[in-house]
């Protein structure tokens, strides 16, 4: 906290002379302002397409409104059973207490079973519209005390992020929420007070535990920066914040515990039986491995070496007991757990030695681009965990704006092929270029005004603080446009129905390398700031 | 997108204490840019709702009917297109707007064909709805509103700025993003299911050649629109006006009138050709272009003849005929001053008030007038929103308010509820515009009292249902409310011609004087 705080009054010191502000600027009215209008396009979403996501939390509406709670975790009458740690259980009871106004058959557990009333849209649909507002507020907490200029910047990149739209407004989840309340946490630790950081974030782990990829970040650095001083302070520090986390523990899962369904709730959460990668591969590491393998089979063959056809097939949807690959060594749970592990390693290092609260972000989201590139059946949606939290230190210097530019394209391009009826295809596509033109306008103006006051001074720096898409990033993005363009016009011709995975596949591939990208970047941004 | 428009006093550009800078700082262009893909993804959105007479069969509704004009414009002989024949049953969705319409129903109804054939078979195709059906037809209206609509206004706004409004930036973005996102036309175009946006893309294209000096090329463009809705007739007045008095102000009145005489005539000759290989042919189309069998007033809708029947039932007391005359009368007569007004003193600021008198008026009393007629006068009142900012937003409340219970029917509530509550962040937007924000006035209680009466009938409307012996009560009063706003916006802008009128003549006669 103390660093951050000398940071923020040198830049004030930096600044000609600090005027007063005019009585317009009020960023909470501005915030709400912006998430509003957000608001009124997700509005106009409502009747869009959604996936069988929707059909899901319907689901749990219903187990969680008409059984007790010992039976939660238990029940099958749908194949969408509850997945989700006990606190999302909690937050889907409590929906389900309106819902049940709004209509009672959404909330039933037979008669309700792919039931799409109008109210029921219209209910989940605003659920989601509405919880948006803790991500608001977390933005909030987050930005309160910058410049007007960054703090307007961020909250366009998050609030109108077609990522998010995409997946919550559209295909149908609650990250919205969820994110927000990652947020929270980050704002937190960001000012210094870890325990209601440490506190947020545990609450986190019990809505969804996806998030505790950065679980081992958080308890280096609120083991290092909190708790700190002799041992007396030591000691009693690391007590007061392993009871809030225990608190938070026992509060979601005693209940379970009493029922004794436990062990229910983890099979559930937890289920491996799932295969490394998703239908659709999500662009992560595990991509290549797959291409390699492929090429090494055929190679061999071609060579004259008997190899074995794999029995399962990665396009084919769900994987079974046999190893999906030809030659290369089969990739089990327990294997992608350790590179994890070890890819977040420099920075659980970098936590150790020198706990700063302004790195807490970039540690963050860099676990989680971790989680995601080396992971257990990632989801594509999962690189939202660490795009909205790099979105706020974007601004930092030319080349977090960069690295951000190309990632958010990246990212919200490899989830194009979640909607995949033509109804949405001018939505995504809108989406995804009115973010990329903000973003871009709004970099490129920001840093050069930066630059102008430097540029008197300092020439040569005038270059380096200046926002500019290279020439290569320029050749990837006309990559990801012609692999569109592919998909959309040239394959039909080509292949007619034949084929459906090809232009899916060229999508992943193209994805995993500007992840692969930013992975690295972030990585060696890590080992070089201190 | 909106906060593009956000901008800067240029004085202050670099300071930290411009918000919205960052966009704007990058130049107009970058900010058009961001408005208009804004703009682009409201319409689509919307367009995801149903359309007018969704699955109602038998006669379904106005997307049936476009569809219908392109599988009869498709199908058919030039010459058989406004005539009843086994064929073409005028009875059912027969044309009757004129024949740029019915051209622009061909252009998209070879689109539909390309992609979808079944949809524009003739005869078999009646009712056809199906999923890419109803997406290519929004499709048409979409890029009918991108190619000519989007143009227009950024044509309009340059033309506005450039000469005598030096005003900031910012302000112009903000103008620009209010024509461009006015919720009525887009619900209408693209909720509803009209092309509202090509007869409206060519008159305000009409304006901004009218205001940068290009006056045969406006004529063209206003004729063009005229020829495309015979509604554009409502502006007919304030175009005549301003040119003529215009005109009797050149050295040479007698040439500059034949020549947009000259450009009128010719376009209408271009359009009408195929009509005019004998002196029936026109006349039988126009007599599809004036539906008079259909009665003064249909439903309900906010002008004299409709709010007046509740005391004065008109129908009964008179005949079609005498209705016509009496019609005709009342609104030559009411906008005559207007016309005359603006042939006294033809500025251009007298012109957009012209307009929006002119096409009040013809809403008021003209014949068979539509709910959705009040598009007409709400896009003068768009032209004028960084002046009169208070008219702006209360013809728009009040245009919405009078569209609602069509819209409801149309299950466009949703939508309906989204655009208002963007209209009104819009509206209120963080810019810096604070020379054109709307003064306290007296009136302020009033405001707010009628606004909250709005909100109170949307909610009835939606929420109770209406008494038995009444039951379009709630309509008649929403109806009641509408005209009285309406009526208050018709008398502001004539008193604001006629004091223009008195501050020319006044210059007029200092420069004499000194």
């Amino acid at each position: 906290m103390k660093p951050a705080k000398n940071h923020h009054n040198q830049t004030r010191i930096l600044k000609p002379k600090p005027k007063p502000e005019p009585e317009f600027k009020r960023p909470i009215t501005e915030i709400i302002w912006v998430s509003l209008v957000s608001t009124c396009i997700k509005f106009l979403l409502i009747p869009a397409y959604h996936s069988t996501d929707f059909e899901v939390h319907r689901n749990w509406l219903a187990i969680t409104h008409s059984l007790p709670l010992s039976q939660w975790y238990s029940d099958e009458t749908s194949p969408w059973t509850l997945d989700y740690p006990p606190f999302f259980a909690q937050f889907e009871h409590f929906l389900s207490f309106f819902a049940s106004f709004v209509d009672p058959i959404m909330v039933h557990i037979h008669h309700g079973l792919d039931y799409k009333s109008k109210p029921t849209i219209l209910f989940q649909r605003i659920s989601v519209i509405i919880t948006d507002f803790v991500l608001v507020f977390g933005i909030y907490r987050l930005t309160r005390n910058l410049g007007c200029k960054e703090r307007v910047l961020i909250w366009v990149l998050v609030i109108f992020s077609p990522g998010l739209m995409i997946v919550d407004h559209l295909h149908f989840q609650y990250n919205g929420f969820l994110l927000g309340i990652l947020l929270i946490s980050l704002s937190a630790l960001e000012e210094g007070k870890d325990l209601l950081g440490g506190f947020v974030f545990a609450v986190l782990l019990c809505f969804k535990h996806l998030f505790a990829v950065a679980a081992p970040v958080y308890f280096v650095y609120l083991l290092r920066h909190y708790c700190s001083g002799g041992f007396i302070s030591w000691f009693g520090r690391l007590v007061i914040m392993g009871s809030a986390v225990v608190a938070v523990f026992a509060a979601a899962y005693g209940p379970f515990l009493y029922h004794g369904q436990i062990q229910q709730v983890f099979h559930r959460m937890f289920p491996f039986g799932r295969g490394l990668c998703h239908a659709y591969w999500a662009p992560n590491f595990w991509v290549f491995y797959i291409i390699l393998d492929k090429v090494l089979a055929f190679l061999l063959v071609r060579m004259g070496f008997n190899v074995q056809a794999p029995t399962a097939s990665f396009t084919g949807g769900l994987v079974g007991d046999s190893s999906p690959f030809a030659v290369l060594p089969r990739v089990t749970p327990f294997i992608t757990f350790s590179i994890v592990l070890l890819a977040i390693a420099p920075c659980l290092v970098k936590a150790w030695r020198n706990p700063q609260p302004r790195m807490i972000t970039r540690w963050i989201a860099y676990a989680y681009t971790c989680g995601f590139m080396f992971g257990w059946h990632v989801h594509e949606k999962a690189s939202l965990h660490f795009v909205i939290p790099l979105a706020i230190i974007a601004l930092k210097s030319v080349e977090d704006a960069n690295h951000y530019f190309y990632l958010s394209i990246v990212s919200c391009y490899s989830l194009f092929p979640l909607l995949f009826e033509v109804q949405e295809y001018p939505i995504k596509f809108l989406l995804l270029l009115l973010h990329a033109t903000l973003t871009w306008i709004g970099f490129s103006s920001y840093f050069t005004t930066t630059n102008r006051k430097t540029a008197e001074t300092e020439q040569t720096r005038y270059d380096k603080t200046r926002f500019i898409v290279g020439s290569f990033g320029k050749l990837y993005l006309l990559g990801l446009l012609a692999v569109e363009i592919y998909g959309q016009f040239v394959h039909p011709i080509l292949f007619a129905e034949r084929l459906p995975f090809l232009p899916l596949m060229m999508i992943s591939i193209c994805c995993a390398f500007g992840m692969m990208y930013s992975w690295i970047w972030q990585l060696r941004q890590i080992i070089k700031l201190h | 997108m909106e906060k593009k428009k956000k901008a800067t006093k240029p004085t202050r550009d670099d300071s930290e204490s411009n918000i919205w800078s960052f966009v704007t700082q990058r130049g107009t262009t970058a900010s058009f840019i961001c408005i208009t893909l804004f703009a682009i993804l409201v319409r689509i959105a919307v367009s995801i709702h149903p359309y007018s007479g969704a699955g109602t069969p038998p006669k379904y509704g106005d997307y049936e009917a476009q569809r219908h004009w392109m599988e009869i414009t498709l199908n058919l002989p030039v010459k058989e297109w406004y005539r009843n024949s086994t064929v073409n049953d005028l009875k059912y969705w027969g044309l009757d707007y004129p024949p740029l319409t019915a051209y622009q129903s061909y252009i998209h109804g070879l689109f539909l064909r390309y992609f979808d054939p079944q949809s524009v078979e003739l005869y078999t195709s009646r009712g056809y709805e199906s999923y890419i059906g109803k997406l290519l037809m929004r499709w048409t209206v979409l890029l009918s509103d991108v190619l000519i609509f989007f143009p227009a206004v950024i044509y309009f706004v340059i033309v506005y700025y450039s000469g005598v409004h030096n005003g900031s930036k910012s302000g112009m973005l903000w103008h620009f993003a209010m024509i461009l996102l006015n919720p009525c036309l887009i619900l209408i175009d693209h909720g509803h299911f009209q092309y509202n946006c090509i007869s409206l893309g060519f008159t305000v294209a009409a304006v901004a050649a009218i205001l940068s000096d290009r006056d045969i090329a406006g004529s063209i463009l206003f004729t063009l629109a005229l020829n495309h809705k015979q509604m554009s007739a409502y502006f007919a007045p304030a175009f005549f006006g301003y040119l003529f008095g215009k005109c009797l102000r050149c050295h040479n009145p007698f040439l500059e009138v034949l020549k947009l005489g000259l450009a009128v005539l010719g376009t209408f000759t271009v359009l009408w050709w195929p009509y005019l290989y004998s002196l029936e042919a026109p006349f039988e189309v126009l007599s599809r272009l004036a539906p008079f069998e259909r009665g003064i007033y249909e439903d309900y809708v906010a002008n004299f003849w409709c709010t007046s029947s509740v005391i004065v039932k008109w129908k009964r007391l008179f005949s079609t005929q005498a209705l016509r005359i009496l019609s005709l009368v009342s609104t030559v007569s009411t906008c005559l001053p207007s016309m005359l007004l603006l042939i006294m003193a033809p500025s251009r600021r007298n012109f957009l008030f012209g307009l929006l008198s002119s096409a009040l008026s013809f809403y008021f009393f003209s014949f068979q007038v539509h709910e959705k007629s009040i598009l007409l006068p709400l896009l003068p009142a768009s032209f004028l929103a960084i002046d009169e900012p208070l008219i702006f937003r209360w013809l728009t409340y009040f245009a919405l308010l009078s569209m609602f219970p069509l819209l409801r029917r149309d299950e466009l509530v949703l939508p309906y509820v989204a655009l208002y509550g963007l209209f009104v962040l819009l509206y209120n937007a963080p810019v810096q515009r604070e020379a054109t924000r709307e003064t306290r006035s007296p009136f302020t209680t009033l405001k707010y009292f009628l606004t909250a009466c709005s909100l109170v009938l949307h909610i009835v409307c939606l929420m109770v249902t209406p008494p038995r012996r009444y039951p379009f009560l709630f309509e008649a009063v929403m109806m009641l409310l509408c005209f009285s706003q309406f009526f208050f916006i018709f008398m502001y802008s004539s008193m604001k011609q006629w004091e223009i009128l008195k501050l020319s003549s006044q210059t007029i006669r200092e420069k004499k004087n000194s």
